[in-house]
Order: structure tokens, then C-alpha cells, then sequence
């Protein structure tokens, strides 16, 4: 068993406080024994005392006066116990901390760190399982990084909290928090071969056999990595389908140079994301491609995603409504042998 | 953050010559005439948007800011051109900033709701600075400063929920803040009964923070009351409510003013301006009028042959896509 994300997102928060006193972390229930809901930050208030700070279940609030103390000099972090409960917080982020800088002339930086868990397949029913960070892509200002286990999280958490002058929020996954992170080998993360572009918030680039060029690029980020990247490997056994995966790490601003050579390798594209379709990660990505490689396309973009509706407590219900492996698989078999419009009501 | 100017308004009050009548009257009467002077150029199509102007409130303005502080948080909202003026002294930059132009307090960006010059701050969104000024209060503390933080609210802001989670969290971890309450009896067209249930001074002491009302538009009256009330702040390291009574003579925004005018017309008797010149001697009143006209006319001059912001600003790095 190797470390796990939580881990790593744990440890990474001792190391970043324990470098720099600027640092405090702030959000509900983090003070030991309990250490958070998740446990991200279990043994940060025993270490570091009156550097914790639990707080009143008040999201506006309590992000707002984080915001005021990166301004005037301090290195907060936020935890959000559940991602759902941003949109509590949503005119702090809009509002305030991301227009602070640009709207005062530059006199200002607001170093805010936001973590939040989002995603489902935990059964924790419709107020605790969404993807929302779609809401806050597209705000300028506003940077959004998605971790997953491909990536270091703790290492990215720290160049976020002390090395980015940016408000930041910090979007992580439940379901996440267990799986141990994937180290490549000698460039390989299982049968697939890795390549980053070395972004402080990398994008990784799988794909058999070097970039060689495939059949499609499958474009995931957060929970949806781990999904994408066992779609490929099913899609080469059983259809022998070439697909590079391509993984942002940092959604806003997005660079779509990655995603744009890769289909320009492959000549198809379909994008995962856990939020439902509408105005989401895919439909921007889509939106980029066709900006950047066009001509290289020669089918339609496929968007997987969520069912549109509240994600259900039940079991049977929650597993059907959220993207899986076998949609990502049926989506890219219908890219492959659909190159038409009617495929894009295919998944979700 | 930004090197701080010597001295912060307290001192400047202090060594400014003169007795401390007409000191406030001058600071009142340059505010007055800077809003007069921007609604004019308002009408003549100089402004883009709107503007809120402060008149009739200007004895809240250099009542407590002039007990701050360099280094003292101030954090104010839509109506800040009296804070600004009194803390800042700077009538230029904030011409130049409501005027659109690129010398402007933040080259145009902010227009006069969005602010920031030194340590003073102002947002155009109702409740939503409350806490971000807990945050600042907070963070003076935690770094060992001895600064405090003075944030600006209405009647109206009283609606905004975000203010309770402020007090909340302000009174639970001692954050050196004075929360300001100008209650000029009208949020935008609403009158206060028709918007606030109860007590603001007893929503405050129910977190356990001090609280406080004074009805006055007198600027001896309310310099007097708040001299110890920022010093107990500052002593104590808690937070600190304080209600005034005032008035909006003039309109929420440019040309939107439906209040009886009956009741307008009442509350002129109140005015602050013309309640303290009647306290000086005629001719240093007058000295004061003519030095603060040049010194409007200068601003606006100035401010008027300024640059407008162009589209260089629209250049953001941090705001581009990634490497």
C-alpha cells in the first residue's frame, strides 16, 4: 500500500505550517481528536496551536475573514467540510477575494487557499455529494486547481498555499481521499506511458506507447482520473482503441496547449467530468479545442457526465446518475464509429 | 503590501494647525464641496454610472477616522467619500478615480465604490466586507501589530446575514474592530421601519460585543464620543459597535431620491456643515471656504486632464491561461 491521498494532503499541511508561521488553518470541527471531517487536518491543532482556528458553521463568513487576513499579510487555508457548502461562500470567492486584486490596481494580493472535498459515490445523498467547482470556472480572478492521485497533493497544496499570490480553491474528492497515489515507473503508470509539462499544476498526458498518436483523447481531472485512465486500458483489450488520456490539474485558467496537441495526435475528443453537462468543464474544453484544433477534428466532441439531476441517496440510483467506466467506454466507442451530431446525446 | 505614508490621520489632525473646530470644518466642508463639485461634473456627462454621495453625513466621517491610526484598517462601503477624504486627504486621487482616469486611486478600475488607497478599502457589496474586515482586524493581531480595524455600515446592511457570522466570529476570537454604523433612516428608497425589526445596538450585545448609540450630526460631538470608544478598541483588543443617528441629505444614488421631501427639508436643520461654521469666526470660516475651493478646483483640474484608464489595463497576467 502506498500513501494515500490523504496522506499526502495531510502531511503536506504539517510541512507547509511548520515552514511558514504565516499559515493558519481555519473551517469547521478541525481541532483534535476530531482533526476534520475528512481528516485532512488531524494533528495540525495539537502542533500548532492558535494557528487552528475551528470556526462557527459560517461559510461566507469564515472565508471572508480568511480573505481579510491574506490581504493584510497572513497565508490562510480554508477547509470547506463539504465542497457543496462553497455556494455558501460563493459571494466571498465572486465578490471579494477575486476581484480584490485586479479592481484595487494591482496594490493588493489575496493568497487565500480554499480546499474543497466534492463528488459522490459515498451515498451521502443531494446536498453532500456534488461537483460544483463548474460553478466557479470562468471567474476571473479565481484559479481552481483539481488534485488526483496522479499528482503529488501535498506538494501541489503547498506551492498553492505559499508560492501562489492567486485565491485559489483547492477542489478535492471524497471518494479520493483512500486511494493511494500512482508514482510513475520509469514514466509508466501501469501499461500507459506519462508525460507532464512540468506546470507547477501539471497536466499529464497517458498513452501507450509514447505519443505516437491514437484514436481518441479522453480529457479527465479529478475523481473522473482514475475512471478515464481504466476506460483506456478496457478500450485497448477489448476494442484495441488507442486513447491518450490527458489530465489538467489546474481548470482555471486552463491551458489547453495539452489537450489541443493530443487531439491533434488523435483526431477525436471526449471529455469526463462527475458534474452533470450543462455549462460544465467539457463544454468549455470543447469549446477550446475547436478554438485551437478544429481542423484536427474529425468528429464531434462527447461529453461524460452526470445525469441532470440531484444526486440520489440510494445506492442503485447514485451509481447509475454518476459517470463510470462503462460510460466513458460507450462514449468513446460512439466518437469512434458515430462521427455525427447525434452521438452528442449519448452519455448522461 | 504597500509602504505606508507618514502620518496616519490622527497625526495629521494633530499637527494640522488651527483650533479643532475649524479643523473639522474644513475636512466636513471639503468633503461637501468634492461631492457638490462631482455631481456637478456628473451632469455634465463627466461621470460614467453612478455615484453615492455622503452629504449631510460627513460628521461620522471626521468624527472617527480622525482617531485612527497609520497602519488602522478602514474598510468602507458604496457611500466612502467622506471616509476616503478624511483618512486619505487625497481629493486629486479620488476625482481622477470617479472621473475614469489612470492616475485615479486604482487607475479607474474601481470607480468610487471599489477602493484601495494604503489601508483603506471599500467594496460596493452590502455585508459582504463585515467579515473581510474581521479577517483583516485578525490578522493585525495574529502578526503582532498594534493596529485595529474600522469597518462602515448602514441601516440597510443590517439585512445582510454575512454581518451576524462577523459578529460572531469577531466577539468569539477578539478581533480589534469598530463596526460603524451610519443609520441615516433610509436604505436606498426603503425607510427603516419598513426594513429592520428591533434593536441594531441589541443584535450586537446579544455576541457579546459592546454597543452603542449616539444621535448626532455634530463633528465636536462625535469626535468627542469616539476618541474613547477607538481607544478602547485599541486597549482591549475587542470589538466595538457604535450606532449614529444621522441623515442622507442628498440622494441614494445620482437623481433617485423619492423620500417626502418635508422630511428632507426637516432634517437640513441638521445639517452638520452649517451647525459648526456657525461656531467660527466669520472670517476664518471664510478663510477656510476659499482655501478648500482652490483645493476642489485644483482636484478637478487635475483629475479632468488626466489620461483616461485605456485597454493596457485589461492586460492580466494572472488572469491569462497558464504557461
Amino acid at each position: 500500500m502506498g500513501t494515500s491521498v490523504l496522506k499526502s494532503l495531510n502531511d503536506g499541511l504539517h510541512q507547509i505550517m511548520g515552514d511558514d508561521e504565516r499559515v493558519v488553518v481555519m473551517g469547521e470541527d478541525l481541532l483534535d481528536p476530531y482533526g476534520g471531517a475528512f481528516k485532512v487536518t488531524r494533528g495540525l491543532s495539537t502542533k500548532y496551536p492558535g494557528r487552528v482556528w475551528t470556526t462557527p458553521i459560517s461559510e461566507a463568513g469564515f472565508v471572508g475573514v480568511a480573505s481579510g487576513m491574506a490581504i493584510r499579510g497572513l497565508r490562510p487555508v480554508v477547509e470547506i467540510m463539504f465542497g457543496d457548502f462553497l455556494m455558501l461562500a460563493a459571494d466571498q470567492l465572486v465578490n471579494h477575494a477575486a476581484k480584490f486584486r485586479w479592481m484595487y490596481g494591482d496594490k493588493v494580493d489575496v493568497p487565500l487557499v480554499v480546499r474543497a472535498p466534492m463528488g459522490g459515490r459515498r451515498g451521502y445523498g443531494p446536498t453532500h455529494s456534488q461537483t460544483l467547482e463548474k460553478h466557479f470556472l470562468g471567474v476571473p480572478g479565481l484559479a481552481v486547481v483539481a488534485i488526483h492521485p496522479l499528482v503529488e497533493p501535498g506538494e501541489l497544496l503547498r506551492r498553492a498555499v505559499l508560492e501562489d499570490r492567486r485565491p485559489l480553491l483547492f477542489i478535492e474528492n471524497k471518494k479520493m481521499y483512500a486511494r493511494s497515489l500512482r508514482r510513475a515507473v520509469n514514466g509508466q503508470i501501469g501499461p500507459m506511458e506519462v508525460f507532464s509539462n512540468d506546470a507547477v499544476y501539471p497536466t499529464m498526458t497517458l498513452a501507450f506507447g509514447g505519443l505516437v498518436g491514437g484514436d481518441v483523447t479522453i480529457v479527465a481531472y479529478g475523481g473522473m482520473v482514475e475512471i478515464a485512465v481504466a476506460a483506456a486500458e478496457r478500450l485497448l483489450i477489448e476494442d484495441e482503441i488507442y486513447a491518450e488520456v490527458v489530465v489538467p490539474t489546474e481548470l482555471q485558467p486552463f491551458d489547453v496547449q495539452p489537450v489541443a496537441d493530443s487531439v491533434r495526435r488523435t483526431g477525436r475528443l471526449v471529455t469526463c467530468e462527475e458534474a452533470s453537462r450543462a455549462a460544465g468543464f467539457g463544454a468549455e474544453v470543447s469549446a477550446r479545442v475547436c478554438d485551437e484544433s478544429f481542423d484536427a477534428l474529425r468528429a464531434a466532441p462527447v461529453r461524460v457526465a452526470a445525469h441532470p439531476v440531484p444526486i440520489a441517496n440510494a445506492p442503485t440510483l447514485e451509481q447509475k446518475l454518476l459517470p463510470d467506466i462503462e460510460d466513458v467506454v460507450s462514449a468513446v466507442r460512439m466518437a469512434i464509429e458515430r462521427p455525427d451530431s447525434s452521438i452528442r446525446a449519448g452519455v448522461g | 503590501m504597500e509602504r505606508l505614508h507618514e502620518p496616519g490621520p490622527e497625526e495629521r489632525f494633530l499637527q494640522t494647525p488651527g483650533s479643532r473646530r475649524e479643523k473639522l470644518y474644513r475636512q466636513m466642508r471639503l468633503i461637501r464641496r468634492f461631492e457638490e463639485r462631482l455631481l456637478r461634473q456628473f451632469d455634465e456627462g463627466d461621470v460614467s454610472g453612478t455615484t453615492h454621495a455622503c452629504i449631510g453625513q460627513e460628521a461620522d466621517a471626521v468624527g472617527v477616522i480622525n482617531h485612527l491610526r497609520r497602519g488602522d484598517v478602514v474598510f468602507s462601503n458604496h457611500r466612502c467619500h467622506g471616509h476616503f477624504l478624511a483618512f486619505s486627504d487625497e481629493p486629486k486621487l479620488l476625482a481622477a478615480e470617479v472621473l475614469g482616469r489612470r492616475s485615479g486611486v486604482v487607475g479607474g478600475r474601481g470607480g468610487s465604490q471599489h477602493i484601495c488607497w494604503e489601508s483603506f478599502y471599500s467594496n460596493g457589496i452590502q455585508g459582504g466586507i463585515v467579515p473581510v474586515s474581521v479577517g483583516m482586524a485578525l490578522a493585525e493581531k495574529f502578526s503582532g501589530r498594534q493596529a485595529m480595524a474600522t469597518v462602515f455600515l448602514g441601516d440597510g446592511t443590517f439585512g445582510e446575514g454575512v454581518i451576524y457570522e462577523a459578529f460572531n466570529m469577531a466577539s468569539l476570537w477578539s478581533a480589534p474592530i469598530l463596526f460603524v454604523v451610519e443609520n441615516n433612516r433610509w436604505a436606498q428608497s426603503t425607510p427603516v421601519e419598513k426594513e429592520l425589526a428591533g434593536d441594531m445596538v441589541a443584535r450586537a450585545t446579544s455576541f457579546d460585543i459592546e454597543a452603542g448609540q449616539i444621535a448626532s450630526t455634530d463633528a465636536e460631538e462625535l469626535y468627542d464620543h469616539f476618541q474613547p470608544l477607538v481607544a478602547g478598541v485599541r486597549e482591549s483588543g475587542r470589538p466595538r459597535l457604535e450606532v449614529i443617528d444621522t441623515y442622507r441629505l442628498c440622494h441614494h444614488s445620482k437623481s433617485d431620491d423619492k423620500r417626502p421631501r418635508q422630511e428632507v427639508e426637516e432634517h437640513r436643520k441638521d445639517d452638520p456643515l452649517p451647525k459648526l461654521r456657525a461656531r467660527l469666526d466669520d472670517s476664518a470660516a471664510e478663510t477656510i471656504d476659499e482655501e478648500v475651493e482652490e483645493r476642489i478646483e485644483a482636484a478637478f483640474s487635475w483629475a479632468l486632464e488626466q489620461p483616461m484608464a485605456n485597454d493596457e489595463e485589461l492586460v492580466d497576467p494572472l488572469v491569462e491561461a497558464a504557461p
